[in-house]
């Protein structure tokens, strides 16, 4: 006996490709490429966003490290800078309006100094369509740059002039890029204008009270930076913070984050259909290979050459899957890139090698988990088996020893997830689905068999099949119901919930927000709506302010777990005043103040109050411009933040804020005909920032459905792995297929007949997937209307229709094609090798 | 007993198969004597039921006894271990079953090639086509089981072997699956190689043409042997 473990590899391969030739491996081969493909599409497109972020860090920074403030940043900053030998420059970003003839638009202002970027490039182009260059500097005083959306939106061409608050700019170039763009072009809906810092001041746009972002950016050598960050970093004020190369771009790492953890979840959903597709594969291949064991057996292989031989020969398979799996995951993922990767908004560089280790184990802990027990089987299979055949059967308890493959599965999960807790979770909640799912498609099952005796002929041939084998007719409806129900859930559920929403706005529910007027502005705006036959809306004060206080007690993000009470505190809040609460704000514990009293009070917004832990009776600080202002809650109050009307999570009592420098805001509903007003509001009052809330639940709307897009598309695989385990059943059972529909045809039945019967069974088996979708579909979808979004949920009968007749005709084509062979079987062939 | 005495090339002694059925213990084989010599052709006949497959199976060092001892070409084949087993087949016994035992995914070549392989010999597929060339069927190299006839899959397995050149050939109703025609060219082609490479024959049949050609028969009855008788007698 030769036991060289070359020989024994030579063997296997050759194994491997006489069982290929002869068709033995394709679903197994199929299944593992699935599970590796929608793993790897997934790591791939995430893994280009994470080497991006590496890679680019300093360039999507613009410098090797930034101080963000929401206030100027001291000049001294610069000083040391300079001292270190360390480069720096500033920027200030702010929205505003911008005006061009009859036409105005929202843009997003960044005002630059010399030198900036300090890494990575401004590009220009000096027309449309032109090829872009780079820029050896930044716009010269009385020139803006700007994006080209905003040419289209306000019908200019490079050469026109655009109005900034009170300065008049001439539009020098198209800005095609620019380092550290704060928002993606998909998230914005407010065009970029980049101008020199030097013509700030005669905007006049820039008031105390306004909203802008401060920038000061630093480069130089890595020791220099590290030196001036360590100098720095702890004389930081509240409301400033620092980013370097590790933590550059947050929003889009936690993003990244999500996004990998949900996608790559999502995927391993597919995997665990793949799982069961080689399971059922891996067992009809196992028992046509009991008596070739036993042959071999008897020619002298021993128990470990059998075992080697195949191992040897899976784990050609699992590589050769895997590679291929890894190729369509590397072509899958640029569908994912066209879907959601302009949300990030940077070129991507070619993936690292991470996602193909990944994959490539994925499929072999797949196909080992799963093939591996009823494998290991085929050492046991008795020489005397060529005598009695009954010998060495594969026996039911080999075939459900799948623990390993659900255990590695498991881990694989929750090594997705990135979190013990959130993976187990994930584990439950796939485990209570898959019941429920189980439940629903055994309940279905049972009562087809009570209405057996009623069907025709062929669709009670068909239906008894289905409950012949009720375990695999039941992995099969959840396979499919699953991949139906997200497609359901992400389509017709997700539009009817936006529809909902949407349709919740009163008519006049304001669609026009105008931020940043001006304390003297109040009286002529009010008086520019009396003029123009509307009525005056409410105006608001508005104080930019930081909670610094709960109680006596310091407000820091890192004494809070919940990340949107970390968020809230890292941000300034917007304060207002007033001496009657608004009508539509209800008052759920405490007092509003009465018009007589004096003493300074505050009230709170419930969902804040909760989130932050303020009770009524405590006492808040919030510094104002450098003043800390002290205020006991005495009422916390309800608001419905979704009727788009202007509401606050704090407004104090009169008195209390009247000192500080505020700019007003205000909400109204302006009919669509009746838009020209605002394009003489704006030329009237220039400063003032006109948000239009269509554009931005229009941008809303695009997001989400981008997003779902992606998460389709990564379900799309779940669909492929439904299809694999349908054919993989349908294989498994072919012989007896064959089997039985010869002794039909023997017995009369014509091949329309048999056919009908495929019909009917496969037919079903789809009906049945796509009520089990619809069922829980409608469920995920009334538990999210209800219990997330609080919206009215309307039963959408599309959702059945779709489902059942979609998985029907799906479904039924799909087992027509998989078990052509049977019909097509010439009965004589079948019968002689019988 | 010594060692190194020599004995014949098959020597039994004692041989008891008994299993347990719900009946209670049910005896396969009772007490059998068996020596087979160098160069033989015996048949072993009897009714369905007798038996002669469990003998068969044992002989081969398939199957196990519940007592007794089996001498192959000088080796005690349950001293040894199933693996150990293995290997004494791998070089010393070649096999043809009743249902031909070929492997379907492998063509005709593939599974002549097979024992080969399992034995690490060189120039394996020059071998097997030779050998597959003597049975006649140089033309059918490429094709699968199922593409050739009964008969021709029979040749298939003759050939896988004979391609080992064992010293013991073990044969189970070899030509209990083809018409008469055929069984007769089947038992022409398994003697004519024999003659050629020497090895002895044991086999199991109904097929009393086959018994005939053989030097002597093995009648057994109930799990005992009846008088073994020479070809001459019967």
């Amino acid at each position: 006996m030769n036991h060289s473990p070359q020989a024994l590899m030579g063997m296997s391969w050759r194994m491997l490709r006489r069982d290929w030739h002869a068709g033995e491996l394709r679903v197994l081969a199929l299944a593992l490429m699935i599970a590796v493909a929608s793993v790897t599409s997934v790591g791939f497109f995430t893994d280009r966003v994470r080497v991006a972020l590496e890679n680019q860090a300093n360039t999507l920074l613009g410098a090797d490290l930034v101080v963000i403030a929401d206030k100027a940043l001291p000049r001294r900053l610069q000083q040391h800078a300079s001292e270190l030998g360390v480069e720096s420059t500033a920027t200030i970003e702010f929205p505003s309006m911008a005006i061009a003839g009859e036409r105005n638009q929202l843009v997003s202002i960044k005002a630059v100094a010399h030198g900036y970027p300090l890494r990575g490039e401004l590009r220009v182009a000096e027309q449309r369509f032109v090829p872009d260059r780079i820029a050896a500097t930044v716009p010269a005083t009385g020139n803006v740059w700007v994006d080209v959306q905003l040419l289209d939106q306000l019908v200019l061409e490079v050469g026109d002039q655009l109005v900034l608050g009170e300065a008049v700019f001439r539009i020098a170039s198209i800005l095609t890029n620019e380092p550290a763009r704060a928002s993606g072009q998909l998230f914005s809906i407010a065009p970029r204008v980049m101008m020199n810092v030097a013509d700030l001041a005669r905007t006049e746009l820039l008031t105390p009270a306004s909203r802008v972002r401060h920038r000061m950016l630093f480069a130089g050598d890595v020791e220099a930076v590290t030196q001036f960050r360590s100098r720095v970093e702890p004389a930081l004020q509240t409301g400033e913070r620092i980013e370097g190369i590790e933590e550059a771009r947050p929003e889009v790492r936690s993003a990244l984050e999500r996004a990998r953890r949900f996608l790559g979840l999502a995927a391993m959903v597919s995997v665990l259909l793949a799982g069961v597709a080689v399971a059922t594969s891996s067992q009809r291949f196992i028992r046509r290979h009991l008596d070739s064991c036993a042959v071999m057996r008897c020619m002298g292989a021993t128990q470990q050459q059998i075992q080697s031989l195949f191992v040897l020969q899976m784990l050609w398979l699992g590589l050769i899957a895997g590679i291929v799996g890894c190729l369509f995951g590397f072509g899958a993922q640029y569908m994912l890139v066209a879907i959601v990767g302009s949300l990030a908004d940077f070129s991507l560089p070619t993936p690292s090698l991470l996602p193909i280790l990944f994959g490539m184990l994925t499929g072999l802990i797949t196909q080992f988990g799963f093939a591996l027990p009823p494998l290991l089987h085929l050492k046991n299979v008795p020489a005397l088996r060529v005598l009695r055949r009954e010998l060495g059967a594969l026996s039911p308890r080999v075939v459900s020893s799948y623990g390993l493959g659900g255990g590695v599965l498991a881990l694989l999960v929750i090594w997705q997830a990135g979190d013990i807790r959130l993976g187990l979770y994930v584990l439950g909640g796939l485990l209570v689905t898959l019941s429920l799912l189980a439940g629903v498609a055994f309940l279905l099952l049972k009562l087809l068999a009570s209405l057996r005796a009623r069907l025709f002929v062929e669709w009670r041939f068909g239906v008894t099949n289905l409950m012949r084998r009720p375990l695999s007719s039941v992995a099969q409806v959840i396979a499919f119901g699953l991949g139906i129900m997200v497609l359901l859930l992400f389509s017709v559920i997700r539009d009817d919930l936006l529809q909902e929403w949407e349709g919740r706005l009163p008519p006049d529910a304001p669609n026009r927000f105008l931020i940043n007027i001006q304390p003297d502005q109040v009286a002529p705006l009010t008086a520019f709506f009396e003029a123009e036959g509307i009525n005056p809306p409410q105006l608001f004060p508005m104080i930019r302010a930081r909670l610094i206080e709960i109680d006596g007690e310091a407000a820091v993000p890192e004494a809070f777990e919940d990340p949107r009470a970390q968020r809230l505190l890292e941000r300034q809040f917007n304060l207002s005043w007033a001496a009657q609460m608004q009508n539509d704000n209800r008052l759920v514990a405490g007092h509003w103040w009465s018009a007589g009293d004096k003493s300074a009070q505050f009230s709170v917004e419930e969902g804040l109050a909760k989130t932050l832990g303020i009770e009524v009776g405590e006492q808040l600080t919030f510094t104002i411009a450098e003043q800390r202002v002290t205020a006991e809650v005495t009422s916390l109050r309800a608001v419905e933040w979704d009727s788009f009307r202007a509401n606050f999570f704090v407004i104090a009592s009169p008195g209390v804020l009247d000192r500080f420098p505020s700019s007003y805001m205000t909400g109204f509903y302006l009919p669509v005909k009746e838009y020209s007003i605002l394009d003489k509001m704006v030329r009237q009052f220039p400063n003032i920032t006109v948000i239009d809330i269509a554009a931005v639940m229009a941008q809303v709307r695009r997001i989400i459905e981008r997003v779902t897009l992606a998460v389709e598309y990564v379900f799309l695989f779940t669909l492929l792995a439904g299809l694999l385990v349908m054919y993989a059943a349908i294989y498994a059972t072919l012989d007896e297929r064959i089997r039985e529909s010869v002794i039909l045809r023997t017995l009369g039945a014509g091949r329309r007949r048999l056919l009908n019967g495929v019909i009917a069974e496969f037919v079903t088996l789809g009906a049945m997937a796509g009520m089990v979708a619809a069922i829980a579909a409608t469920l995920l979808g009334y538990l999210l209307a209800e219990q997330l979004f609080q919206l009215e949920y309307h039963f959408n009968g599309w959702v059945w229709l779709l489902g059942i007749a979609g998985g029907g005709i799906g479904v039924g084509l799909a087992g027509v094609l998989g078990t052509r062979k049977v019909l097509n079987y010439p009965p004589l062939q079948a019968l002689s090798e019988a | 007993m010594v060692e190194n005495i020599s004995r014949p090339i098959v020597y039994v002694q004692g041989l008891s198969k008994r299993v347990m059925s719900p009946e209670g213990e049910l005896v396969l084989l009772d007490a059998l004597d068996l020596e087979i010599n160098s160069g033989e052709a015996v048949a072993i006949v009897g009714a369905s039921g007798s038996g002669k497959s469990t003998l068969l199976g044992i002989l081969a060092g398939l199957d196990v006894p519940s007592e007794g001892t089996v001498w192959l070409d000088n080796d005690e084949l349950f001293a040894l271990d199933e693996d150990g087993r293995a290997a004494l087949r791998q070089s010393k016994v070649g096999f043809v079953f009743q249902s031909f035992q070929l492997l379907p995914n492998l063509t005709a070549l593939e599974n002549v090639m097979l024992p080969l392989e399992l034995a690490g010999k060189g120039e394996v597929e020059r071998a097997a086509r030779e050998m597959l060339a003597r049975v006649g069927l140089a033309e059918r190299l490429h094709h699968y089981p199922k593409q050739l006839s009964g008969g021709e899959q029979q040749r298939v397995a003759i050939a896988r072997a004979f391609v080992v050149q064992p010293k013991i050939l073990f044969a189970d109703e070899p030509t209990g699956n083809l018409d008469s025609a055929t069984g007769e060219r089947v038992i022409e082609l398994l003697f004519e190689l024999n003659r050629q490479q020497g090895a002895t024959i044991v086999l199991v049949t109904h097929d009393e043409a086959l018994a005939r050609r053989c030097n002597r028969s093995l009648q057994i009855e109930a799990g005992r042997l009846g008088n073994g008788s020479p070809l001459e007698e019967t």
